[in-house]
């Protein structure tokens, strides 16, 4: 194990992350593209059809999450235990309010015939946020995993790299949906 | 936690479907790989024999489609790719002194959604036509309104299987290196080979996010009537061939990076010389691999994209002549002057030289915008991208094959079948490949079933076809070599070439734990120093690689 710098589940993740990166990237740059050639097409648009400040308030929820999944990891440091539950699950529950709230936000899109077979802008929205929306559950599912190691005694600390790898995974999922918010969301107010 | 631990109590098929041992699941990557390399091959045949001669009928237009498309593919994402993953996967982890790979369990994922991936993707034969709009399926051909069957959505559902598959490999490799090298084996150390698997990973890490993210949205376009990539919706095939080449250069490179590694490891031992160069090597495949993100629309010069783009574009293609010939020089510097052994191995790396070299002019031509324009979508296309992937490749894998075949097995394969191989494989190669210049440059195009009765255009199509035959019975020959040398062949012993990277500092085959002690590794030759301790490596300061 020659000068090796950094743990194994932490780098593999790292390495994850930059793939899913770039998966995003083409995402996102298909919306722009979009929005940009065809800002005078029919049909619904963003302008029309989403609502920034119910989703500013999912936003925040994501937000938050971020912030209470690093002090459940400050927690473990300090080895209290109970705090690193109370932590992880504020951030199961905030991760399932940002869910909530685009769960409801499709819900109010498709009752308006906003669909991604309808037009462009339907396509794009759906596909880039919902593949956001996959991986904020697959985080949830992690973090799951994480909460459950610690409800039954099995998370030690004051070091886990599981903790850090998924907190790294959670921080991306988070960061992504920044620049979705501000390419889909803020683009609409800020002109 | 603790590594899993391969089964060696259980026996019979379930060890090797619950292994999660490198090396067994190297030799499925092998064994998969080449049987798929048969089937791809069968299909390569298939074509051949319908062109044959002018105005055949051995194939519909419709399968002709289908075969060439599943042709492409097969060898692409199951062969080439593979092949160089299953080598890595069986020789990384003992070229650094490692017991196995950072991630067993993840290991066996990979190579399960590499099976499983083809397997879906041949599914579609049986159930309604496989796909037929050749391997990088341009739209609007792909979406729904052209391509009713169901092939184009098991093409995208397979390669997605496949290319996360070859994402978690590429995490895999780096991690492996960065983390489990053995003490003493600094990146300066690290084995060409090693090198070059791990470049690739980081091109395979960054690339095939961009096959995946355009593979889903051509299956929203088919499945939920998006039209991401359809006109008629105001969608954009352009930005198809923008996504995919984008994808599709980098992949170029993934298929060849792996075989240059096999070619630095093969060149030096077989000329009794270290690398030369060892520093230029490896740089050069950093700044191929960079380059390799910045010319993705040479692929589209047809497009019509406007000079400056072309212009540009055509810069930076002819930039990746630079450091790939600083590697070929570095390998002919390294047989300059050595004592040169000729056996099958260097016979498969010396053609690799030569007909890797002609793909590469080849491709280079293209990198002249009229050029291209005239050339694009004929056999010139066929020939050169042939000669760069099968002359350059494929012929490079043979010379691992011979080099490391008696690591795997503990036997060495026969020379003399080794030879008749070399010899059909030279000579059926370029029959075949060689004459589609020619076809090209005279205008016939490609993936088109037919062509009519032109000049000479029959006769050079009948030699392309006789070499076809020549060179699957060449493969025919590599593998009876292969089964009858794995039970009779001479036995090897630990280091039968006198080599000098780790992987021969243990018995052939390996045991489960792969090495008993590490040898120390002071150099980048640590077999050397051991059997040279008045001589070692490390006594000559800046080493001896000129």
């Amino acid at each position: 194990m020659a000068d090796a710098v950094i743990g194994k589940y932490k780098l593999g993740m790292l390495l994850f992350i930059a793939s899913e990166a770039t998966f995003f990237v083409f995402l996102i740059v298909a919306y722009l593209y979009f929005r940009g050639a065809h800002a005078g097409g029919a049909g619904p648009t963003a302008a029309t059809s989403l609502d920034p400040l119910k989703a500013g308030m999912f936003t925040a929820a994501l937000l938050a999450s971020s912030a209470t999944l690093w002090l459940a990891g400050r927690s473990l440091v300090h080895a209290r235990h109970a705090m690193v539950r109370a932590w992880l699950l504020a951030t199961l529950v905030l991760g399932g309010i940002f869910l909530v709230g685009q769960g409801r936000e499709y819900q109010r899109l498709l009752a308006q015939h906003v669909t991604v077979g309808g037009n462009l802008f339907g396509a794009t929205f759906f596909t880039l946020t919902g593949f956001h929306g996959l991986h904020v559950l697959l985080g949830l599912v992690m973090i799951a995993i994480v909460f459950a190691a610690s409800a039954t005694d099995s998370l030690a600390g004051p070091r886990s790299e599981a903790v850090e790898a998924v907190s790294l995974y959670w921080h991306f999922v988070d960061a992504v949906w920044l620049v979705i918010f501000a390419v889909v969301y803020l683009w609409i107010v800020v002109r | 936690m603790t590594m899993p631990k391969a089964d060696t109590a259980r026996g019979g098929a379930l060890a090797w479907v619950a292994s999660v041992d490198h090396k067994q699941i190297g030799i499925l990557y092998l064994a998969t790989t080449l049987f798929f390399l048969c089937v791809g091959g069968a299909e390569a045949l298939l074509l051949r024999v319908q062109l044959a001669r002018p105005g055949n009928t051995f194939l519909s237009p419709e399968v002709y489609n289908q075969i060439f498309t599943m042709h492409g593919t097969t060898m692409i994402f199951l062969v080439v790719v593979p092949l160089l993953i299953g080598l890595g996967t069986y020789l990384v982890p003992l070229m650094i002194g490692a017991r196995d790979m950072a991630f067993p369990r993840l290991n066996a994922l990979s190579y399960w959604l590499l099976l499983f991936g083809g397997l879906l993707l041949y599914f579609s034969f049986v159930a309604g036509g496989a796909p037929d709009a050749g391997w990088f399926s341009y739209a609007p051909l792909s979406e729904t309104a052209y391509s009713t069957g169901p092939g184009i959505d098991y093409w995208a559902l397979g390669l997605l299987v496949v290319g996360i598959g070859t994402v978690a490999s590429g995490i895999n490799f780096i991690v492996t290196v960065v983390t489990l090298r053995t003490p003493g084996l600094s990146m300066r150390r690290l084995p060409l080979f090693v090198w070059m698997t791990v470049v690739n990973a980081f091109l395979i890490i960054v690339a095939l996010p961009a096959l995946n993210a355009s593979l889903v949205m051509l299956l929203i376009d088919r499945q939920l009537g998006a039209g991401f990539f359809a006109a008629t919706a105001g969608g954009s095939p352009v930005l198809w061939q923008h996504y995919f080449w984008s994808f599709g250069h980098p992949e170029v490179y993934i298929m060849v990076l792996p075989a240059f590694g096999i070619v630095s490891e093969v060149i030096p031992v077989f000329s009794r010389q270290p690398i030369y160069g060892y520093g230029f090597v490896a740089a050069s495949t950093v700044a191929i691999a960079l380059l390799s993100f910045g010319v993705w629309a040479h692929h589209m010069f047809a497009v019509g994209l406007g000079h400056t783009w072309d212009i540009a574009f055509g810069a930076t293609s002819m930039l990746i002549a630079i450091p790939t010939g600083v590697k070929i020089f570095n390998w002919i510097a390294t047989m300059w002057g050595g004592s040169i052994r000729f056996t099958t191995a260097m016979l498969f790396a010396m053609a690799f030289l030569i007909t890797f070299t002609m793909g590469g002019i080849t491709g280079v031509s293209f990198a002249v915008v009229p050029v291209d324009w005239q050339l694009t979508d004929t056999y010139y296309v066929v020939a050169h991208m042939h000669y760069v992937l099968f002359g350059g490749t494929l012929f490079a894998v043979f010379a691992g094959a011979y080099y490391w075949f008696p690591k795997i097995s503990g036997r060495m394969l026969s020379e003399r079948l080794g030879r008749a191989h070399f010899w059909l494989t030279v000579i059926g190669f370029n029959a075949t490949f060689f004459v589609q210049h020619l076809l090209g440059i005279a205008g016939m195009p490609r993936r088109v079933y037919t062509y009519p009765d032109l000049p000479y255009w029959g006769a050079m199509n009948l030699l392309s076809t006789v070499g076809a035959f020549i060179l699957a019975f060449s493969v025919l020959v590599f593998g009876w070599n292969v089964i009858a040398s794995w039970r009779t062949g001479e036995l090897a012993g630990d280091n039968p070439w006198n080599a000098w990277t780790l992987e021969w500092a243990t018995t052939s085959p390996p045991p489960p734990e792969n090495f008993d002690v590490v040898p120390p590794v002071n150099s980048r030759r640590p077999l050397w120093d051991l059997a040279h301790p008045d001589d070692p490596d490390w006594a000559h300061a800046g080493g001896r690689d000129g």
